[in-house]
């Protein structure tokens, strides 16, 4: 099939006075890690929303493999491969790590049985094999993020919607998950990712689209977007890229 | 627990039947045969319960609706239309169950949950209260008889004997089917739909179909507590049917006993009547003592043993094995 996997075409979100999202459109290619960065407040985490279907769009389709999802709920768009991670963690805190991830597993196999097999393997390769029979409350937070990917994992998804898988981790930790997300993205996940770790952000993504105040200002490669003017001002103030240029010019 | 084998999962269930079966033949005194049938009877209700607050922790304080209606239609069919006392039970059944669909539809669509649910359950059990009081076709305030014809064909025994071990049947055929519930992705998907319903809904369960079939299943079983409470004493009135005590009992039994365990109901239901009894005869005749025991015993278990009976036992038993261990 051609074109791209996911596509958003002028999303508006709006909560009462607020426009969280302003005419937002971006594409996801196959089989790529597609960032959505930008500053605090920027809309990201909504527009995020709105591609899972916890939120409804006020104007404006996504499609995914060309078909308008329109109003179609959560756990409709899961069945159709789009499967989506939490910033803030919500793992079952009773269940163990293994039940935790076959629920997950349980989307595509009935079989608790099967179930329970496919996420012990998911669960090796996000590197949870040895904490199969925890408790998901007694996980540090590396763990309960790597847990969170597991789960979103076993529903075997075409489309993966990461949000700040990496947020609250420390360096070594990040430098650990990084590769299991390009293992994933390898093994034929397409992933679109909310992330403020840059470090991240420049070493996965292929493509990046950048929002402030709900608009898209800028998409390219991560080089690309961290060099445009309009990034810079978005993050650090109008007229913070010519001041940067200007010190950059003193200095020769 | 969902790993283990058939045996392990359900051999357990059918040796505490098989035991609690052998009770008449111990005894024939009455007064302990009534009081197990009752305790059985409030452990089908609390299963019932168990259901959708124990393993989907939506937690109903309104659970006579269902048990009432499992009742009066039990009753009714037989007094006013003559239906076989069989036929009416599996009816009582169907519309407890009917009546759990259409008040699971309406409050969980409008997405309520934990008090407001709870509130809203009250008050649909309050409604039928009032009614069946004030309708002519229930009997009123005087209730509804079941003419006293004791012969097998019509669900009435002329042995309290015969009653136990229908209603310890009707016990273990819960368990066994609520076991076999825990080791399927219906389970599975309930008890995520009580940990967390966003993070359930964005692995794909359609929350609002697993709340509604659950409670449908959670009120056939009260109804069929309903049912069988009709058959044992042959007459129902609106404060029996749909009054706060069988509310009571049957969220009670399960927290006390163990909530989301297959032999919660049971535990928490022969524990408070033992308990009950026991009060009776030490405190005599003050009227409402056993409700005071209960609702301190409800505070301890609540405080001191989240888990239940079954959760402090294993406790206890952790510790012991702790304290053998090098």
């Amino acid at each position: 099939m051609s074109g791209p996997l996911l596509s958003v075409e002028g999303a508006s979100k709006r909560f009462g006075g607020l426009l969280a999202v302003d005419g937002a459109s971006f594409t996801v290619e196959r089989g790529s890690i597609t960032g959505l960065i930008g500053p605090n407040g920027a809309g990201k985490t909504t527009l995020f929303t709105l591609v899972a279907g916890f939120e409804t769009l006020t104007a404006g389709t996504v499609c995914f493999k060309g078909d308008d999802l329109g109003r179609m709920p959560p756990h409709e768009r899961a069945k159709r491969g789009i499967t989506r991670t939490f910033q803030i963690v919500q793992p079952f805190a009773g269940l163990t790590v293994r039940e935790n991830i076959a629920v997950g597993a349980h989307l595509r196999h009935a079989a608790r049985g099967e179930a329970l097999a496919r996420a012990e393997a998911v669960a090796k390769r996000v590197g949870l094999g040895d904490r199969l029979d925890q408790p998901a409350s007694g996980l540090t937070v590396a763990g309960r993020k790597r847990l969170e990917l597991a789960r979103a994992l076993a529903t075997e998804p075409t489309l993966l919607l990461l949000d700040e898988v990496l947020a609250g981790l420390n360096p070594s930790e990040v430098r650990d998950i990084v590769p299991v997300i390009r293992e994933i993205r390898d093994g034929g996940v397409t992933i679109l990712m909310v992330e403020h770790v840059m470090q991240a952000v420049m070493s996965l993504c292929d493509r990046v689209f950048v929002l402030a105040q709900g608009r898209i200002i800028a998409q390219g490669t991560p080089t690309e977007v961290t060099r445009d003017p309009a990034v810079v001002e978005a993050y650090l103030g109008h007229g913070a890229a010519a001041r940067l240029a200007s010190r950059e010019v003193a200095r020769g | 627990m969902s790993r283990s084998g058939p045996v392990a999962a359900y051999g357990p269930i059918l040796a505490v039947a098989l035991l609690l079966a052998m009770l008449p033949v111990a005894t024939s005194a009455n007064t302990i045969l009534n009081s197990m049938v009752m305790a059985l009877l409030i452990a089908l209700a609390g299963q019932g319960w168990n259901i959708l607050g124990g393993y989907g922790g939506q937690f109903s304080f309104g659970h006579a609706v269902f048990f009432g209606t499992g009742a009066y239609v039990t009753a009714l069919l037989q007094a006013r239309f003559g239906v076989n006392a069989y036929v009416a039970f599996a009816a009582g059944i169907a519309a407890g169950a009917m009546v759990g669909t259409i008040l699971g539809y309406l409050s969980f669509r409008s997405g309520l949950r934990g008090s407001y649910f709870a509130l809203v359950t009250l008050a649909f059990a309050e409604v039928f209260r009032i009614l069946a009081n004030a309708t002519a076709f229930t009997g009123g305030a005087a209730g509804t008889l079941v003419k006293l014809d004791v012969r097998p064909e019509n669900f009435q025994f002329s042995s309290r004997a015969v009653f136990f071990w229908i209603a310890l049947g009707l016990v273990t055929a819960v368990m066994l089917g609520v076991r076999f519930m825990e080791r399927s992705r219906f389970g599975a998907w309930l008890v995520a739909v009580r940990e967390n319903e966003d993070a359930a809904r964005a692995l794909g369960v359609d929350t609002l179909k697993v709340k509604i079939q659950a409670i449908t299943l959670s009120a056939g079983v009260t109804a069929a507590a309903g049912g069988f409470y009709v058959q044992y004493f042959l007459f129902i009135d609106a404060n029996l049917a749909y009054g706060t005590w069988i509310s009571i009992e049957a969220l009670l039994v399960p927290i006390v006993g163990g909530l989301g365990t297959v032999f919660g109901p049971l535990i928490g239901a022969v524990a408070l009547h033992g308990l009950a009894e026991a009060t009776k005869a030490i405190a005599g005749r003050i009227p409402g003592i056993d409700l005071a025991l209960y609702g301190s015993l409800l505070v301890l278990a609540i405080a001191f043993a989240p888990n239940g009976l079954q959760g402090l036992m294993a406790k206890i038993g952790r510790g012991l094995s702790f304290g053998r261990a090098p």
